[in-house]
C-alpha cells in the first residue's frame, strides 16, 4: 500500500494524447455544446401564446434582428450530460486539499447553503418595498457588525464583489478624505511582497505606486518606510500577515510612522485567517482594509463565487462609504439611506452580493467567537505542520514564524532541473491541487502552501508523504517529475502559443 | 551566460548600449531566462520621456507581468515595433531583441551603471551561486 502511495503512476504517458486517465465516463472528450446543435431541438416546449400576438419588427424597428443567433439547440439532457461530464473534470474543495496559498480555499459548510436556501432567503428580491425585506436588511445588519467587531473597525460597507472590488473602494475612500482636506496626495507605497492587485488598485485610483523592498526578515523596513514616507504620500497598502506568512510583528510602528506624516494605512485583508479572534486590524493601526468572505468566511471561491469583498474602515473615512448605507430610522425599522453628501458613489448594483452575506453570516453564527478562535488556530497549526514536516527536504527561505501559510522555495529541486511549477504538476498525479507557484515575487521559486482549518492531520499526512515522495523523485527520476502530470485528461499545456496566439471563441465550420 | 562586455546594466536587468547620445535597451538573458516564454511586450510610444530608476513599459511571460525600468533618463527616439507581434524573439536572443532607443538627458547616468563584470557579480549574489 506503502509503495503504490509513493508511486501512483507508472511510466509517462505520451504528451498531448487527448484521451487520458478514464474516470467517470469512459469518453473524456467532451465537444463545446455549440458541436452538439442541431436545428429544430428544444429543451423546453412553450405553452400556447394566450395574449394577443404583437410583430416584433414593428414594434423593435431598426433594433429588429433579421438573422438568427446563432445559439447552440440541445435537448435537455443533453445540456445535462454536457454539464455534468464537465463537472467531473473539476477538481474542488469537496474531492480534496486545496493547498493554494494566498487563496484560503477552505472549505465551504453545508450550514451555509442550508441557509442560503430557506425560501424567504433564497426568494428575496432587491425591489421588494423595504417594510417587506426586514428580516433580509437585518441579516445585513448582523453582519455588519460581526465584521465590524471581527475588525476593530467604526464602519463597514458589504458593496465590492470580491477583494481587488474592495481594494479599489478603500482607495477611493482614501483619496475622497485626502481630497476632503484639499489635497487628494500623489502616490501610495506598496511592499514588493504585495499582491499584484494592491499596486493595480492604486495605479487605477490616479496614485504613483512606490515600491517598498522587504527587509531580510520578508517584513516591512521600518526604517526605509520613514525615509520615504512624507506629505505626498496617501496611504501604504499593507498585508498582514505578509504574502510570505508573517505577521508583521512593528504593524503599530508602520501605523504611526504613516500617521504622523498625515498618511492612511490599508490593509489588504486576504491573509485575515490567520487573524480572526486573535488580533483586530482596528486596534493596530489600520485605517481602512477590505476582508474575503470567499476566504475567510467560507463563502464559495472561484468559479462557485460570486465573491465578496467587504470594506471596513475607521470613523474618519465613514462620510465617504458608498451609497446606500443601512440605517435604523426613527421607527425602528432598517432602510436604505442614500443621503450622502460626501460618499464616492455606488459601487455595485444594489446592495452587494446578498447571498455571500447569508452564507458568511451563517458560518460566524455557527462557530460562535470561541469556534472562530479555533479556526484562526487550527490554520495556523496546519500551516506550521506541514513547514516542520517538510523543511528538510524543502529550502525555507524566511525562517521568521509562520502563520497559516508557508513558503519554501524550489532552490534545492532547481539545482536537479526542477522547478516549481514542475513539482505543482508532479502534485496533480498524486491527487492534490497544486499549491501557489512562484509568488510571492520576493522568492525565487515560490512554493505556497496554505492548508486551512479544514484539514485533518490525516489529509495533512497524505499531502506531506506526496511532497516528500516527490523530493525524492526529483533526486531519482527528475523526467518524471518535469513530465507531469501523466494520470490527467491532458498533459501540459503550451502555454506561450496559447497567450501568444490565443482563441477565444467557438466559429462555426465554413464549408 | 556570459554579458556583452560593452554593454552597460542595471539591477533590474536592463541593459543599454550607448552610441553618441542614443542608448539602445533591453533585458538581459538571465532575466529572460528567469521570465521563461515571453508572451507580450508593452511599450511606450516615440516622443515619451523616461526617467531613470522609472518604469517605461512591462514584459509579460507564462509566469507573471514584470516592469521595465529604464536605466537612464531622456526621450524615446525609437521603438522595436516587432516585438508586438514577435515577442519570442527576447527569449530568442535577448542582447539582439532591443526594446526602446532613448535620447540621453545626462551623460553621466550611463557612466553610473554596472559594468558586465558588476551585473554578473551582482546576479551570483542574486542566485546563491
Amino acid at each position: 500500500m506503502a509503495t503504490e502511495t509513493l508511486n501512483p503512476v507508472g511510466a509517462p504517458t505520451p504528451r498531448n494524447t487527448t484521451l487520458g486517465k478514464v474516470r467517470t465516463h469512459p469518453t473524456q472528450n467532451e465537444g463545446l455544446i455549440f458541436e452538439k446543435s442541431s436545428p429544430g431541438k428544444r429543451a423546453v416546449r412553450l405553452a400556447p401564446l394566450d395574449v394577443p400576438e404583437v410583430e416584433a419588427e414593428a414594434l423593435l424597428g431598426d433594433a429588429f434582428r433579421v438573422d438568427a443567433a446563432p445559439l447552440p439547440e440541445v435537448s435537455e439532457i443533453e445540456i445535462i450530460r454536457h454539464f455534468t461530464r464537465l463537472s467531473t473534470w473539476n477538481y474542488a474543495i469537496d474531492l480534496g486539499m486545496y493547498p493554494l496559498g494566498s487563496c484560503t480555499m477552505k472549505y465551504n459548510p453545508r450550514v451555509n447553503e442550508f441557509v442560503a436556501r430557506l425560501e424567504g432567503i433564497a426568494e428575496a428580491h432587491p425591489y421588494q418595498p423595504e417594510s417587506l425585506t426586514q428580516g433580509s436588511l437585518e441579516v445585513v445588519r448582523e453582519l455588519e457588525q460581526c465584521l465590524i467587531e471581527i475588525t476593530g473597525m467604526d464602519a463597514i460597507t458589504l458593496q465590492p464583489a470580491a477583494g481587488a472590488h474592495g481594494e479599489f473602494t478603500g482607495i477611493l475612500l482614501v483619496r475622497a478624505y485626502h481630497e476632503s482636506r484639499g489635497n487628494a496626495r500623489r502616490k501610495v507605497i506598496v511592499p514588493d511582497s504585495a499582491h499584484g492587485t494592491n499596486p493595480a488598485t492604486a495605479a487605477i485610483c490616479g496614485y504613483e505606486v512606490q515600491n517598498l523592498k522587504s527587509n531580510s526578515l520578508g517584513m516591512v523596513d521600518v526604517a526605509e518606510l520613514e525615509r520615504i514616507v512624507d506629505e505626498d504620500t496617501a496611504a501604504l497598502m499593507l498585508t498582514n500577515p505578509s504574502t510570505i506568512g508573517v505577521f508583521e510583528s512593528e504593524i503599530h510602528k508602520i501605523a504611526d510612522v504613516l500617521h504622523a506624516k498625515g498618511a492612511l494605512l490599508y490593509m489588504d485583508g486576504a491573509n485575515m485567517n490567520a487573524l480572526v479572534g486573535k488580533a483586530r486590524p482596528g486596534d493596530f493601526g489600520v485605517d481602512v482594509m477590505h476582508l474575503n468572505l470567499h476566504k475567510t468566511f467560507s463563502t464559495p471561491h472561484g468559479g462557485g463565487g460570486p465573491g465578496s469583498g467587504p470594506v471596513a474602515c475607521k470613523a474618519i473615512l465613514e462620510p465617504f462609504l458608498p451609497t446606500p448605507v443601512l440605517a435604523r430610522r426613527g421607527d425602528g425599522l432598517l432602510g436604505w439611506n442614500f443621503d450622502r453628501p460626501q460618499t464616492v458613489g455606488r459601487v455595485r448594483a444594489f446592495y452587494g452580493n446578498y447571498g455571500m452575506f447569508v452564507r458568511a453570516l451563517a458560518y460566524i453564527l455557527a462557530n460562535g467567537p470561541d469556534g472562530l478562535r479555533q479556526t484562526t488556530e487550527d490554520a495556523v497549526l496546519n500551516a506550521n505542520y506541514i513547514r516542520a514536516s517538510l523543511e528538510d527536504l524543502y529550502e525555507l527561505p524566511y525562517k521568521t514564524a509562520s502563520m497559516h501559510e508557508v513558503v519554501f522555495s524550489d532552490k534545492r529541486q532547481a539545482a536537479r532541473g526542477v522547478k516549481t511549477g514542475d513539482i505543482a504538476k508532479r502534485i496533480i498525479d498524486y491527487g492534490f491541487h497544486p499549491f501557489t507557484v512562484s509568488f510571492p515575487m520576493i522568492v525565487s521559486g515560490a512554493l505556497m502552501i496554505e492548508p486551512t482549518e479544514s484539514e485533518s492531520k490525516e489529509e495533512l499526512d497524505l499531502f506531506i508523504e506526496a511532497m516528500r515522495a516527490i523530493a525524492q523523485e526529483v533526486d531519482e527520476t527528475p523526467e518524471r517529475v518535469k513530465n507531469a502530470p501523466h494520470s490527467t485528461r491532458v498533459s501540459r499545456l503550451d502555454e506561450a502559443t496559447a497567450a501568444r496566439k490565443p482563441v477565444l471563441r467557438w466559429r462555426p465550420v465554413t464549408e | 551566460m556570459a554579458c556583452p562586455a560593452h554593454l552597460r546594466y542595471t539591477q533590474e536587468h536592463e541593459w543599454i548600449a550607448l552610441e553618441g547620445k542614443i542608448g539602445t535597451v533591453g533585458i538581459t538573458d538571465y532575466a529572460q531566462s528567469t521570465l521563461g516564454d515571453i508572451v507580450f511586450v508593452d511599450l511606450p510610444k516615440v516622443g515619451d520621456p523616461v526617467t531613470a530608476n522609472q518604469t517605461f513599459g512591462s514584459v509579460e511571460s507564462v509566469k507573471a507581468v514584470s516592469d521595465l525600468y529604464s536605466p537612464v533618463s531622456g526621450t524615446v527616439t525609437e521603438i522595436n515595433a516587432e516585438l508586438a507581434t514577435t515577442p519570442d524573439k527576447v527569449n530568442e536572443d535577448a542582447y539582439a531583441a532591443w526594446m526602446i532607443k532613448v535620447e540621453l538627458a545626462d551623460q553621466a547616468q550611463y557612466d553610473g551603471l554596472l559594468s558586465a563584470a558588476d551585473y554578473e557579480a551582482f546576479i551570483a549574489e542574486e542566485t546563491g551561486k
